[in-house]
């Protein structure tokens, strides 16, 4: 119900708008506004601080249902649920979760910032600092990759506040948007999922209460870690989502389509295509779905997420490159939904982990397994 | 007036996107597999029953589905939407297959008196099998007025003021209650029903009925001889000029 609940607020409210907010590389307001009305902001807060209250699998459906429709949209709603609520969820003391969480589910963004320029893979790396100042710390730093940056209300912010221990002083901030020093900075002109989103954020001698640390000092890097385990998985589910939204697009013009006399899909060179890519989409779905059940289940998922993510991404590849030679001249150009769902792809193989160091995530719990 | 209580009659109907197929056995449309949703007329009688609840003009509203099993997914959806209990009539598959508006009928009106319903209100067709019947024969049997394809509905003295899509235009009529209401299509726009209201329409009472606990028995009145796909559209021909078009119109007869 909670499926179909979603996907038809995606084929009402959403796909009319698709293609507009692409050209514009622009997010409509009346898309952000129907998400969190109708409950998808959320998905698995605490119906007490007014979300869903609903578990992590649900989550990852609502965003399968949204990629169909438009990866743009569901990116924005998987970062709001598997990192800012659910870091706030997680570790939020009970005052940040009151403060925050209502209106979190209500009509605020919120924005995850861990990647900078000199740091990506690397979180090691990280630069931006937090030094002490009496009751307050000053961050000082530049941000970059932010999803939602431009909407976002509140920012969780990685910054190092005890360099001398390394990524043991990586501490996460809570910064409301308007604090002074904090400034968005240009959005990027992005390849797909342009939509949403993407920008740097800059902190300039921001200013902001020892009470504004979330959960530990010097937890952060720990909290990112564990946060990005989870959110490949709603990644995952984005890319499932995205596959499937194209396939779907591209079946009927191939069961229409006629040429030498009969309908492209009677091709038999067709056929064996099509039924090795709908393979691949199912197999995708099982890894994405056993990671969330295993999640949800408290049973170790680290491996799952990665494979999930990793193996997605690469059958939105396939996939999305597939729709486009099926579909012909008509899945080159912009009339028809396809081809936007082959540059939007593309980001799956790169965010929340490329695809290397999901292949080195996979292959360091293996070796574990067998010490 | 905020003592009415409001049942709601929600059917379970093929969803409205999907494309029909003919069984090849010509005994009906092909239903195993295929998506259903709630009827779009009983979903906008649905919403209008929450809005009476939210101007404070209802106390209660609960929905009614006679159907099989599933048929507690739509009663769900109701809930989800705003709904406070429903009521579910189960019926198994074979009777489901001949269930007719005078059967749902005979329920509502035993419902409504074994609830107190003030208003019984449903939609004014289900989209599968198009009757119109339910809700006047509803009225007949309770013997309470009807007021059918409301496009508007008001409070008045003593009952409803009613605004009724008619052929030539717009009725107005001024029902007592008791009365049994029938939407039209621009009664209203229906809501989503909302990610939180549906975790919390789980926990809404849904009471499991038979048929017989109404006294009412389901028979079939009628036998469905064969069902047929609608004729293929034949081509169009293009005609050079004017005078062939009013010739050919002649011969066709069409003018």
């Amino acid at each position: 119900m909670m499926k179909e609940t979603v996907s038809r607020l995606a084929t009402e409210k959403i796909k009319p708008l698709v293609r507009s907010m692409d050209e514009k590389s622009e997010m409509d307001q009346s898309v952000i506004d129907a998400l969190f009305e109708n409950g998808l902001m959320g998905i698995e807060v605490d119906s007490e601080y007014g979300g869903t209250d609903t578990t992590f699998f649900n989550a990852c459906l609502v965003i399968e249902e949204l990629a169909r429709v438009d990866p743009s949209v569901s990116v924005m709603v998987d970062v709001h649920n598997t990192l800012i609520t659910a870091l706030f969820m997680n570790y939020g003391t009970k005052e940040q979760k009151e403060k925050y969480l209502p209106r979190l589910c209500s009509d605020m963004l919120g924005s995850f910032c861990l990647s900078e320029t000199e740091s990506g893979s690397d979180a090691f790396a990280l630069r931006t600092a937090a030094v002490k100042q009496g009751d307050y710390y000053v961050i000082n730093g530049e941000k970059c990759w932010i999803t939602s940056a431009g909407h976002a209300g509140v920012f969780l912010v990685m910054a190092n506040a005890k360099p001398t221990d390394g990524y043991k002083g990586i501490t996460c901030f809570i910064v409301d948007r308007d604090t002074e020093g904090l400034s968005i900075g240009r959005k990027e002109d992005k390849l797909g999922i342009r939509a949403s989103f993407t920008g740097t954020v800059t902190f300039e001698n921001v200013k902001v209460p020892e009470s504004n640390i979330l959960g530990q000092f010097g937890h952060g890097y720990k909290y990112a870690i564990g946060m990005l385990n989870e959110g490949r998985i709603g990644i995952g589910a984005q890319m499932l989502g995205l596959a499937e939204g194209c396939f779907e697009n591209t079946i009927p013009y191939c069961r229409e389509r006629k040429q030498f006399g009969k309908r492209i899909f009677d091709f038999q060179g067709m056929q064996h295509q099509i039924a090795n890519v709908a393979m691949q989409i199912e197999a995708a779905k099982l890894l994405v779905y056993n990671a969330a059940r295993r999640k949800e289940a408290g049973l170790p998922f680290v491996k799952e997420a990665a494979m999930s993510k990793l193996y997605a991404s690469e059958v939105a590849t396939l996939t999305t490159s597939k729709c486009i030679e099926w579909m012909g001249g008509v899945g080159f150009i912009k009339d028809y939904p396809v081809e936007k769902y082959f540059r939007d792809c593309k980001i799956g193989t790169i965010y929340e982990g490329t695809s290397n160091i999901q292949l080195n995530t996979i292959a360091k719990s293996i070796d574990q397994e067998y010490q | 007036m905020a003592s009415l209580r409001v049942l709601v009659g929600c059917k379970r109907v093929i969803d409205y996107a999907v494309k029909i197929r003919v069984k090849p056995d010509k005994s009906g449309v092909v239903t195993e597999g295929v998506k259903h949703s709630m009827n779009p007329f009983d979903e906008i009688a649905v919403e209008e029953a929450i809005r009476m609840k939210e101007k404070k003009l209802a106390s209660e509203v609960i929905a009614f589905s006679c159907g099989p099993t599933a048929s507690q997914e739509t009663l769900r959806t109701a809930m989800a939407m705003g709904a406070d209990r429903s009521i579910h009539v189960e019926v198994d598959a074979n009777q489901a297959e001949i269930i007719q508006p005078i059967h749902i009928a005979k329920l509502l009106s035993k419902i409504a008196q074994e609830e107190k319903a003030d208003i019984v209100m449903v939609g004014k067709q289900a989209i599968d099998d198009d009757c119109n019947q339910t809700a006047q024969m509803t009225a007949a049997l309770l013997d309470w007025p009807q007021a059918t394809f409301a496009s508007k509905l008001e409070p008045a003295e003593g009952g409803l003021k009613v605004t009724r899509e008619i052929d030539g235009g717009l009725e107005t009529i001024q029902v007592k209650t008791p009365t049994v209401i029938s939407s039209d299509l621009r009664l209203n726009e229906p809501r989503y029903a909302t990610l939180p209201n549906i975790m919390k329409a789980k926990k809404k009472p849904l009471a499991k009925k038979k048929p017989e606990d109404y006294g009412v028995e389901i028979k079939a009145h009628q036998e469905i001889k064969k069902v047929e796909d609608p004729p293929t559209r034949e081509a169009g021909q293009k005609l050079e000029t004017v005078e062939e078009l009013v010739t050919k119109l002649k011969d066709g007869g069409f003018i």
